[in-house]
C-alpha cells in the first residue's frame, strides 16, 4: 500500500500538533497552582497595567499599510512563480510578457515610495 | 567521477509516495526527533558559542560540556506555574504556541535530507516526502507560523506583547517580499519547484580546466550562480527567523520580551522551540536551495561514494551547522536595528535590487538561449542600454540644501523683518542690572572677574552687528 506524497505532510502537522497541544495541556497539570493577584495581572514593569481598550483597541496605522502592500507584493511574486517555473519553455514571448508585468508593478511600486508608503516614521 | 553516478542517487518526483505506511511513520517520527534536537542542541550551540565570542567559558555544568543544560531547562520548564493573565483571550492564548511550533516542524516535511538510501530493505529517498509544490509549503509554513506570533502578542491582553506581536508580523510578511522574490532566480534556473529536483539540478557546475593539468569542477551551487538571491535570501530569513540583528519583536530594551512576554511554563518553551526549528528549518531550505543541498563540497567529491548511502546525511548537518553558526555569529556581532532602518532595508533595498536582478537573469537566460536571431540579441542589449540610460536620467537627483551659516541665514531675510537672535545668545543685561553692575564695580575686581560680566556692553554689541 503507498500514500499519496501530500499525506506526509499532514502527518507530520498532526504529530506536531499533538506534541504541542500534548505539552500546553501538561503544563496545565504539572505545574503548581499559588493564587496570586499581582501575578495574573498584565506586566508593565511592576506599575499598574493600562487598561486594554474593548476589542484590542487602537494600532499605528503603519502596520496595516504594511500589510495591504505585502498582499499586493506577494501576488506579483506568485504570479511569478509559474512563470519562472516554465522561464525556459516561454522563451522571448515570456520574457517581454514578464518584463511589462513587472513594469507594471515597478509603477506602483514607485508610486507607493514617492507617496511616503514605505517610509515608517 | 561523470554525472551519471551522481545522478543515479538522485530521487525523482516519481520515487515520492511509494512508502510503505511503515516507513512513512519511520519518517515522521525521524523528522520529529530531528526537531526536537535542532532545538536542545541548537540552544546549547548558540549559548556556547556567544559564550566564547564574549569570552566566557559558557555552559559546562550539566552533562558533559554542559550539553543537558537545555533539556534540564525544559524539564524545569514543565514544572513551572502555568500563569493565565487576567486580561488574555483565553481560547487564543492557549492556541497562539501550538501554531508556532506546528508550522515549524511541518516545514521540515519537505526537506531533503539525503539520496535514496535502504531503510530495512527498502529503497526510499532520505527525505520525509516531496511533491511538486515543495518550496510553496515551505513559504506556507514560515508564513503560517505569523500568525501564532501576531495571536500569542494580541491574546496577551497587554501592552508589550500586543508591540511585539505587530512588529513582528509587519516585520515577517516584509521579509517574506523578499525572500520568495529571491527564491524566483532559483525556479528560473532550476525548473522546478520540488526539493529534491532543485537539489539534483545543483549537482553539476561547469568544469574549470586549468592548463589541461588539474580538472577543477566548480560546483554548481546556486549560491555561486545566482550570489544576489543567495545574499538576498539568507538577509531575509534572518529577518523572518526574528533572530539579530533583526530581533525587534524582542527587543528587551524596548518591549521586554516581545510577544512572549506574558508566556510561561511549556507555552514559552513552545515559542522557544519555534524559534530554533525555524532556524535550523530556514538553514536547511537555504542549504536546499543555495548551497547544494546533501552533496558533497568539492574537495570530498573526489571520493567516488560521497554522494551515495547515509554519507550525504553528513554533509547535509555539516552546511546546516555551518549557517546555524552564521546565524550565531550574527547575533555576537551585530547590534540590532532601529524599526525604520530596518522596514527601509526590506522595502527600499531588497525588493528593488531583487526585482532588477530578476530582470537581469530572465534577459541573460533569454539572450543565451539558442533560437534567438542575432538581431533580437542586438535590440535587446540595445533596449536595456538604453532602458539604462532613461533610469539614470531620470533618476531624481538629491541635492542637499546648501548648508548656510548664521550669517548667510541672517542676510538672506527679506529687509525689515523680525531680527533673529544669534546661536550662541547671550541675552543681553537690562539697563537696570548694567546700572548696578556699573556700581558694584569696584568691589567685584578682587572677586575674579567672570568672562563678559565686566563688560556689559560686549554681548551687545555682538548681536547688533548681526541685525539687519
Amino acid at each position: 500500500m503507498s500514500l499519496s506524497p501530500y499525506v506526509p505532510i499532514i502527518g507530520l502537522f498532526a504529530l506536531a500538533a499533538f506534541f504541542a497541544l500534548f505539552s500546553v495541556a501538561a503544563a496545565r497539570f504539572a505545574g503548581p497552582r499559588r493564587y496570586n493577584r499581582a501575578k495574573l495581572e498584565a506586566y508593565e514593569c511592576g506599575i499598574e497595567p493600562s487598561p486594554q481598550p474593548v476589542g484590542g483597541g487602537r494600532f499605528p496605522i503603519k502596520f496595516y499599510l504594511t500589510a495591504m502592500l505585502f498582499i499586493v507584493f506577494d501576488i506579483e511574486i506568485i504570479f511569478l512563480y509559474p512563470w519562472a517555473v516554465s522561464f525556459d519553455m516561454l522563451g522571448l514571448f515570456g520574457f517581454v510578457e514578464m518584463v511589462l508585468f513587472i513594469v507594471a508593478v515597478f509603477v506602483a511600486y514607485a508610486y507607493v515610495w514617492r507617496r511616503g508608503g514605505l517610509d515608517w516614521d | 567521477m561523470g554525472g551519471l553516478s551522481y545522478l543515479a542517487q538522485d530521487p525523482t518526483l516519481q520515487d515520492f509516495g511509494k512508502d510503505p505506511w511503515w516507513l512513512v511513520l519511520i519518517k515522521l517520527v525521524a523528522a520529529f526527533v530531528f526537531a526536537v534536537l535542532a532545538t536542545l542542541l541548537g540552544v546549547w550551540f548558540e549559548r556556547r558559542v556567544v559564550a566564547r565570542m564574549a569570552q566566557r567559558p559558557g555552559l559546562n555544568q550539566i552533562g558533559p560540556f554542559g550539553l543537558l543544560q537545555t533539556l534540564a531547562d525544559g524539564i524545569k520548564m514543565a514544572f513551572k506555574e502555568d500563569i493565565l493573565p487576567k486580561s488574555a483571550d483565553k481560547v487564543v492564548y492557549f492556541f497562539a504556541p501550538t501554531i508556532s511550533t506546528i508550522c515549524a516542524v511541518t516545514a521540515l516535511s519537505v526537506v531533503p535530507f539525503g539520496p535514496m538510501v535502504s531503510i530495512f530493505g527498502e529503497r526510499t529517498p532520505l527525505q520525509v516526502t516531496d511533491v511538486s509544490v515543495a518550496v510553496l509549503v515551505l513559504l506556507a509554513c514560515s508564513s503560517m507560523g505569523v500568525y501564532g506570533i501576531v495571536l500569542g502578542g494580541w491574546a496577551s491582553g497587554s501592552t508589550y506583547p500586543l508591540l511585539g506581536g505587530l512588529r513582528s508580523s509587519a516585520q515577517m510578511i516584509s521579509y517574506e517580499v523578499a525572500m520568495g522574490l529571491s527564491i524566483v532566480a532559483v525556479f528560473m534556473t532550476a525548473g522546478t519547484m520540488s526539493t529534491s529536483g532543485i537539489v539534483s539540478q545543483q549537482a553539476d557546475g561547469t568544469r574549470l580546466n586549468l592548463f589541461g593539468v588539474v580538472d577543477l569542477p566548480a560546483p554548481g551551487w546556486y549560491a555561486i550562480l545566482l550570489l544576489p538571491s543567495f545574499i538576498i535570501f539568507f538577509i531575509s530569513t534572518v529577518g523572518e527567523t526574528n533572530r539579530a540583528p533583526f530581533d525587534l519583536p524582542e527587543a528587551e530594551s524596548e518591549l521586554v520580551a516581545g510577544f512572549m512576554t506574558e508566556y510561561s511554563s511549556l507555552k514559552f518553551a513552545l515559542f522557544m522551540l519555534s524559534e530554533y526549528v525555524a532556524m535550523v528549518t530556514m538553514s536547511a531550505v537555504t542549504t536546499t536551495l543555495f548551497l547544494g543541498g546533501w552533496r558533497a563540497p568539492w574537495p570530498i567529491t573526489l571520493w567516488e561514494g560521497a554522494n551515495s548511502g547515509w554519507w550525504p546525511l553528513l554533509w547535509f548537518m555539516g552546511k546546516v551547522i555551518g549557517l546555524v553558526f552564521i546565524f550565531i555569529w550574527l547575533r555576537g556581532t551585530l547590534p540590532r536595528l532601529r524599526y525604520d532602518q530596518f522596514m527601509r532595508l526590506g522595502w527600499k533595498v531588497l525588493l528593488p535590487i531583487n526585482l532588477v536582478w530578476i530582470l537581469v537573469l530572465a534577459g541573460i537566460r533569454t539572450l543565451q538561449q539558442e533560437d534567438v536571431s542575432d538581431s533580437y540579441r542586438y535590440s535587446f542589449i540595445a533596449g536595456a542600454v538604453l532602458v539604462v540610460l532613461l533610469v539614470t536620467l531620470l533618476w531624481p537627483s538629491k541635492k542637499r540644501p546648501p548648508q548656510r551659516t548664521l550669517q548667510e541665514k541672517v542676510n538672506r531675510r527679506p529687509a525689515g523683518s523680525f531680527p533673529l537672535p544669534p546661536m550662541d545668545l547671550q541675552v543681553p543685561p537690562s539697563p537696570r542690572t548694567r546700572r548696578a553692575v556699573a556700581e558694584r564695580e569696584p568691589a567685584n575686581v578682587g572677586a575674579g572677574q567672570r568672562p563678559g560680566a565686566g563688560q556689559p556692553g560686549d554681548a551687545g554689541t555682538g548681536h547688533d552687528e548681526k541685525e539687519v
